[in-house]
């Protein structure tokens, strides 16, 4: 083991951890810096629970030492926020889907979601489905999980209205 | 049944109705309703949160039995010091028992609070109402207050509960019968803390297991700690050693992770159990379940018997055939996580098990204490879809912490873990046998289930049956899995009885008497088989009867709740305008979940060209009384997506000594590009709540079965449906 002084940049803020550079970089997120938001899912890249934004990009975290993401800009969940705190409008438009059964992949999905919100603002189903392809959930909620995402886009494009906070759901469904 | 306190009917009374059967148990009201804090309401239940919503679901039927508003209900997380046993949290019962007990609890609650504001106020208590916990009289506010009561009276609900009283009139329900938006989810939208797995206490250190190379090696050697120090062992780790149960416990969890790695570089193990101990066989030869399954002893028990020898001789057409379903995995997003904790001679566990109560007791067993030595505390874990690893990680954390001198030790499944030692799904075979009358009637039917059992749980059959019980020294492998009673609604043969007018019937069981690999409950039990294999039966049967596959059924359906979802899947799905191309087929699948519980028809598009992909699916369900309208689409759809990654993908794969499918690459499940499109309808119903979370899982399967049979004009009877088991149904012809 050969610890070293790392400098990260998460969510917008420097940080300075003392560890070995092939510790991964999910668990400097979770054990040094106290996010919750990337969750441990396989260790293995394969699975999208632990995925952060690089720069932008989606990638999963569990397989990524943290020494290679210094100069990189890491964006958890926990970042997406606005500046005023109000969550990213596809942190709210998950609520307003009730897009999760127990929500482990949620973080995960989201991350996915803003990196390819970023790249192309209007998607279709076919480009969302491409887009969270590497992101596994196994309650079986890719289908609001996709609406979703075609509502943040939506909302997006017309400059962010605010959420309704599931009540979308609850209008659809309503009592019979 | 008689009501707790009423005489048998017999004795002249007649008899009330009974208290929901898990409020008799735990018949004190402050166990359930709690408003000490002001302007809150607090209630306990039994029942765990396992991302299917039912904390959302009951604290609506708090919020409206108690007339106070949704956002000043919580659900305290189960404790097995504190909360009432309502059991395990399974079989789609939970919303059904606990909602019906709470109901009930709040409602004699409120009764109570109402009397008491009677009595201050000199009042009628029926002249009182409640406006959000405010009581109310004809004159308008009173100023008192269900907090304001029990500040004056704290044990106001210290008291058992009476006869039934009557429960709110679900048509005038505000609260419940509506979508609630989920509670849990904006902390899981916004990554804060959600699950036990980010539970982080005091002092806590980190344990990992390293588990035996196969399912029966034992553990021959290990080296001492100098060489594990040089073999790059992390300083101050502890290494912990029972048996063959070998784990490590650090300051640090990548320190443990790499401490683990170490000690399984140097363990050695040897093949066979030691000698004299239970001995457990090789594993079958995975690429042949049904042999197998249909040469492992067995004991055969009877499921149902109709005999109508005069129907059954007119059969002229017979269909007979047998359908497998590999072991399945729950291959849960999360791998199992427990932090266990020892002061003095009592030991506090943090588990997402289904059934604290249960591991409970498992664990107390295991270790030979008193049960009150041990407390349970449930925290929310990922998705569960049956007995999974959560019990094995608890005592797994039970065992090393007593290596951390009093400071909690959490303990983390690798991926690898998860889906190579917890339970299993097990296989199954059915074979059926079906004749049809010259009028193209159903007149006979022999159906036979062999499988393991599915009651696996902590405690059952009086073993503990957690995985690190068998490995501590002198531990044996837990014994066969019982299967419950052999009805149409438990374990292996859960829906094995059709729901058809049938009038000759005998379907039997041969539970295993061997079991190679560990098995237990998962998602609708042997339903996913049972249905796949009779709809696709029935389909086979309504060919030959030259019939449409939807007329065919309804002709065989004399309950109208039946019939109401199967034409309502016919209708969504536009059965009779199907269009017709090549290499896409359509089918239907219908079943009444246990054969008593929730109404469930599906239609699934299918495309098989050189993958078999479900385009589409349309379900129709009918679970009486509905609490929360989304949630349940939402258990329906999730069911239905899950269904269809089991039926076309799911397959666990092992050696003649250990599970290998053990990572996402070796164990698929269904992706987002293979994700079929689901459209649920949900019927209006005032019968009782049924549980949706399981209804899907047959019908579904059977649904995408057909459509399969109807696209390649071949029959697949072996799950998973995968191009390669096409190719070998099209071989055979
Ligand atoms: S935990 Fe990183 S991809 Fe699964
Ligand atoms: S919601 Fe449970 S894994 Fe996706």
């Amino acid at each position: 083991m050969d610890e070293q002084d790392l400098r990260l940049t998460v969510n917008g803020a420097g940080y300075a951890v003392r560890c070995d550079p092939a510790t991964p970089l999910l668990d400097v997120l979770r054990h040094d810096l106290g996010l919750a938001g990337p969750r441990f899912g396989c260790g293995q890249g394969l699975c999208g629970a632990c995925f952060v934004l690089i720069d932008g990009r989606a990638r999963s975290s569990c397989d990524l030492p943290a020494g290679a993401a210094q100069g990189h800009a890491v964006t958890t969940v926990e970042g997406l926020a606005g500046r005023d705190g109000a969550p990213h409008p596809v942190q709210r438009a998950f609520l307003d889907e009730q897009a999760a059964q127990c929500g482990y992949c949620t973080s995960g999905m989201i991350i996915s979601a803003v990196a390819l919100l970023a790249a192309d603002p209007s998607p279709g189903e076919e480009q969302v489905r491409a887009a969270l392809e590497q992101n596994l959930c196994r309650c079986g909620a890719h289908q609001r999980i996709i609406a979703a995402v075609l509502a943040a886009a939506r909302r997006m494009a017309c400059g962010d209205p605010p959420g309704r906070d599931g009540r979308a759901r609850q209008d659809r469904q309503a009592a019979p | 049944m008689t009501g707790p306190a009423g005489g048998p009917a017999a004795s002249g009374h007649p008899a009330g109705p009974a208290l929901p059967p898990t409020l008799a148990a735990n018949p004190r009201l402050s166990a359930w309703v709690d408003l000490s804090a002001a302007g809150a309401v607090t209630v306990s239940t039994g029942k765990v949160e396992y991302g299917q919503g039912i904390w959302t679901a009951l604290a609506q039927v708090a919020a409206e039995e108690l007339e106070v508003g949704l956002d000043r209900v919580t659900v305290a997380p189960v404790r097995t010091d504190r909360s009432p046993d309502e059991g395990i949290t399974s079989g789609s019962r939970s919303v059904e028992e606990s909602g019906a007990a709470l109901r009930q609890a709040c409602a004699q609650a409120r009764m109570a609070l109402l009397a008491a504001a009677a009595r201050r106020l000199g009042a009628d208590p029926a002249s009182l109402r409640v406006a959000d916990g405010r009581i109310v009289g004809p004159g308008g506010p009173t100023g008192l207050t269900y907090w304001t009561l029990v500040a004056a009276d704290p044990a106001v609900l210290d008291r058992d509960a009476g006869p039934p009283v009557p429960a709110s009139d679900p048509r005038r329900w505000s609260v419940a019968g509506r979508s609630a938006p989920r509670r849990d989810l904006p902390a899981k939208v916004t990554g804060r803390p959600a699950f036990l797995h980010d539970l982080a206490l005091p002092g806590m250190r980190h344990g990992r297991v390293v588990r035996p190379p196969a399912v029966n090696a034992r553990l021959a050697g290990l080296p001492d700690a100098a060489a594990l120090a040089r073999a790059g062992l992390p300083p101050g780790t502890a290494v912990v050693r029972d048996g063959s149960f070998l784990g490590v416990v650090a300051e640090a969890e990548r320190d443990a992770v790499r401490a683990a790695g170490v000690v399984r570089r140097a363990a050695s193990w040897l093949a066979g159990p030691e000698p004299g101990l239970g001995a457990l066989p090789p594993l079958p030869d995975c690429d042949d379940l049904a042999a197998f399954l249909r040469s492992a002893p067995a004991e055969e028990s009877t499921v149902a018997r109709r005999a109508d020898q005069a129907a059954a001789s007119r059969a002229v057409r017979t269909v007979a055939a047998e359908f497998t379903r590999p072991y399945l995995a729950h291959a849960s997003m999360a791998p199992s996580c427990a932090i266990a904790r020892w002061d003095g001679e009592q030991v506090t566990v943090w588990s997402h098990s289904q059934g604290p109560f249960a591991l409970r007791g498992a664990i107390a067993a295991a270790l030979g204490i008193a049960p009150g030595q041990v407390t349970v505390c449930h925290a929310e874990g990922a998705g569960a879809y049956g007995h999974n690893g959560a019990d094995d990680a608890a005592f797994d954390a039970v065992l090393l912490a007593r290596a951390a001198g009093g400071r909690p030790v959490r303990v983390l499944w690798s991926r690898e873990d998860e889906l190579g030692w917890a339970p299993l799904g097990p296989a199954m075979l059915a074979r059926i046998e079906a004749g049809l009358s010259p009028e193209g009637r159903i007149v006979t039917w022999r159906q036979d289930v062999w499988s393991n059992g599915f009651i696996g749980r902590p405690g059952s059959g009086g073993h503990p049956r957690l995985l690190a019980a068998a490995h501590v020294a002198g531990g044996e492998p837990a014994p066969p899995a019982p299967d419950g009673p052999p009805t149409g609604a438990m374990g292996s043969t859960r829906n094995a009885v059709p729901g058809y007018d049938i009038p000759d019937l005998l379907v039997r069981r041969h539970r295993l008497l061997a079991m190679p690999l560990r098995t237990s409950s998962l998602r609708s039990l042997g339903a996913f088989l049972n249905v796949f294999a009779i709809e696709s039966v029935i389909d086979e049967l309504a060919a030959a009867a030259g019939a449409d596959p939807v007329a065919f059924r309804l002709a065989h359906l004399s309950d109208p709740r039946a019939a109401r979802v199967l034409r309502e899947a016919a209708r969504l799905a536009g059965w009779d305008a199907r269009p017709r191309a090549d290499g896409t087929g359509w089918g239907v699948g219908y079943a009444r979940y246990k054969g008593l519980a929730g109404y469930c028809a599906a239609v699934a598009e299918v495309e098989a060209h050189s993958s078999v992909r479900v385009r589409r699916l349309w379900v129709a369900a009918d679970v009486g009384k509905v609490i929360s309208p989304d949630g349940v689409a939402n258990q329906l759809e999730g069911g239905a997506i899950q269904s269809a990654s089991w039926a076309l993908k799911e397959r666990v794969r092992f050696s003649r000594s250990a599970v290998t499918s053990v990572t996402w690459d070796d164990y698929p499940i269904l992706r987002f590009s293979e994700v079929p499109r689901v459209q649920v309808a949900i019927m209006e119903s005032e019968e009782p709540e049924a549980g949706a979370g399981e209804v899907a899982q047959g019908p579904v399967a059977a649904a995408i079965g057909n459509a399969l049979a109807d696209a390649v004009g071949v029959r697949v009877r072996d799950l998973p449906l995968t191009r390669e088991q096409v190719a070998r149904a099209i071989e055979r012809g």
